[in-house]
């Protein structure tokens, strides 16, 4: 007999929705509406945690021994492996909940959001209005690998606008990230943001930047922790959508981050930057939402802008490199074709480096490291690992980094 | 601010662009599991709706709808709310839940059994 009792058992719980921290632009949700977040981020834990191996067993136990009778040989890459999963009656059950869950969280963050999207414009507009930390530019068009499909699922993306000049995209995105992640990104949302925080104060102590890019910002959360731990620094976070930065630049505003100034720009072409304007050039979970000709542009533009001795940062999931089991990039694969990131697939399969090394790089100026969410474990969930993680999902990252001519520029020193 | 009354409840409901992939064999089965995963989710939340009231009852003996609107779990309230929902989704989920013990350990049917009991 075991002598645990019920009540001194710790469950692998969700952190409650109450939990997250409110800045000036957050929506205000109503009980019923904490409720539905609540439901999912459990829900989304259970699809992870208690049906998600159930994959592994229906692919070792039925799906490979048919595909070995019937080809007489072993998959041959990731595809092979989805279009035989696709037709176990498993692996289908679990992608119809997961999907489920994914557009359960876009109907009801939208609905807590819109039922609002007066006051949150308002209150926007007081964060922007007047304020030159704001530059929208209508003239930048949406990309076609923005406006292909809707990515996340999310009904008009990040540049769709309900009402004219609106911010409901940002907040519907931002208000979800909880509920997609369980809570796993903190009470801001901002756990990668503060873990580059800690990361670069740990690999290069004292050091600061004169000027950082984002790319790709959608909300900021992950600049403003480095904004407000690098006051001094002047921050350009550049996205393409305009209702994206309005609602990224009054939720900065509002939480004291006013060294960042928000511009809507295509990456792509950052000819407004002279050569070497940055110390600091980086993307965070972005460059698999762009395409395969838009991504070597967006790095060598990057590579341009920065500065001898600055920083190229990618925050991505890790690539599938031939180390990597062709089930692992098979689940890892899931969101490209249930959640709508078209580019996903054939991101991951590029090798960064090389795409680093054409931008201009020397090859041994590359690194790659791993970073964690860095959240409050008080109160919110360490990020799954193992058997429990939620491919593509986990609040733990890889990264591809470089110092440009560091080494040069330590050579001339010396 | 708006001319026209707009209808969130309706832009809520917004279907992303891209087609959406197909599970099921039957079409019509993808619409019940959406519906039936909606129910699912605002049972959850009728059910923390109730645990809320509870709890405040409990504490204050009266309250409003304010009480309600404005109620904030603390720690160990929130984790026990957090095991309820956990603790109710094993129990609708438990089809699918089994579907994963039953890819573990596959067993006879039961009437294989049956005709091996005659036998010992």
């Amino acid at each position: 007999m075991s002598k645990t009792v019920p009540s001194d058992q710790k469950l692998d719980v969700a952190p409650p929705y109450n939990a997250v921290a409110r800045h000036g632009v957050s929506p205000q949700p109503s009980h019923d509406e904490i409720a539905r977040f609540d439901f999912l981020a459990n829900f989304n834990k259970f699809l992870s945690g208690a049906l998600g191996p159930g994959n592994q067993l229906a692919y070792d136990k039925r799906v490979l021994p048919a595909f070995l009778k019937e080809n007489g040989r072993e998959p041959q890459d990731r595809f092979e492996i989805r279009h035989a999963m696709n037709d176990d009656p498993f692996h289908s059950f679990w992608s119809a909940l997961k999907r489920n869950s994914m557009e359960m969280r876009q109907q009801n963050g939208r609905a807590m959001v819109l039922r609002q999207i007066d006051e949150l414009n308002a209150k926007a507009r007081q964060y922007n209005e007047g304020r030159d930390t704001l530059e929208l530019n209508p003239e930048v068009a949406v990309p076609r690998y923005q406006s292909a499909v809707d990515i996340h699922c999310m009904p008009g993306s990040y540049h769709g606008e309900e009402l004219s000049g609106d911010v409901s995209a940002g907040a519907n995105y931002d208000c979800g990230i909880f509920a997609t992640t369980a809570g796993g990104l903190g009470a801001l949302s901002d756990g990668g943001g503060q873990a580059l925080v800690d990361w670069i104060k740990k690999e290069r102590p004292g050091w600061q930047p004169r000027r950082m890019l984002d790319i790709g910002t959608t909300v900021g959360h992950n600049i403003v922790p480095l904004a407000l731990a690098f006051p001094d620094t002047e921050f350009i976070a550049i996205d393409t959508a305009a209702p994206i930065l309005r609602y990224a630049h009054a939720r900065a505003q509002s939480l004291g981050a006013t060294n960042i100034k928000f511009i809507q720009s295509n990456a792509e072409d950052l000819s407004r930057w002279d050569d070497g304007t940055f110390d600091w050039v980086q993307t965070t979970m972005f460059l698999h939402e762009t395409s395969g000709k838009a991504l070597p542009k967006i790095i060598a533009e990057g590579y341009r802008v920065l500065a001898d001795n600055g920083l190229m940062f990618h925050l991505e999931q890790p690539e599938y490199s031939d180390a990597m089991p062709l089930f692992e990039q098979f689940l890892r694969d899931w969101d490209a074709f249930n959640n709508n990131e078209p580019f996903w697939s054939s991101m991951h399969a590029l090798d960064m480096k090389d795409e680093m090394v054409k931008a201009g790089f020397d090859r041994d100026e590359l690194f790659e490291t791993g970073v964690r969410a860095v959240v409050d474990r008080e109160i919110f969930p360490e990020a799954p690992t193992g058997e429990d993680e939620d491919h593509g999902r986990a609040a733990f990252w890889h990264a591809y980094g470089a110092w440009k001519n560091a080494d040069q520029m330590q050579e001339a020193a010396e | 601010m708006t001319d026209q009354v707009f209808d969130w409840m309706a832009a809520a409901n917004k279907k992303a662009k891209g087609k959406r992939p197909e599970y099921f064999d039957d079409p019509e089965d993808e619409r019940m599991l959406s519906i039936l995963m909606a129910v699912v989710g605002e049972v959850s939340v009728l059910r923390e709706r109730m645990d809320t009231v509870e709890r405040l009852l409990d504490a204050k003996g009266t309250i409003s709808r304010d009480d309600i609107e404005s109620y904030t779990p603390d720690k160990e309230a929130a984790y026990e709310r957090g095991a309820m929902i956990r603790e109710y989704i094993y129990r609708v989920m438990r089809g699918p839940h089994q579907m994963v013990e039953e890819l573990q350990q596959a067993e006879p049917p039961v009437e294989e059994v049956s005709k091996e009991l005659k036998e010992i």
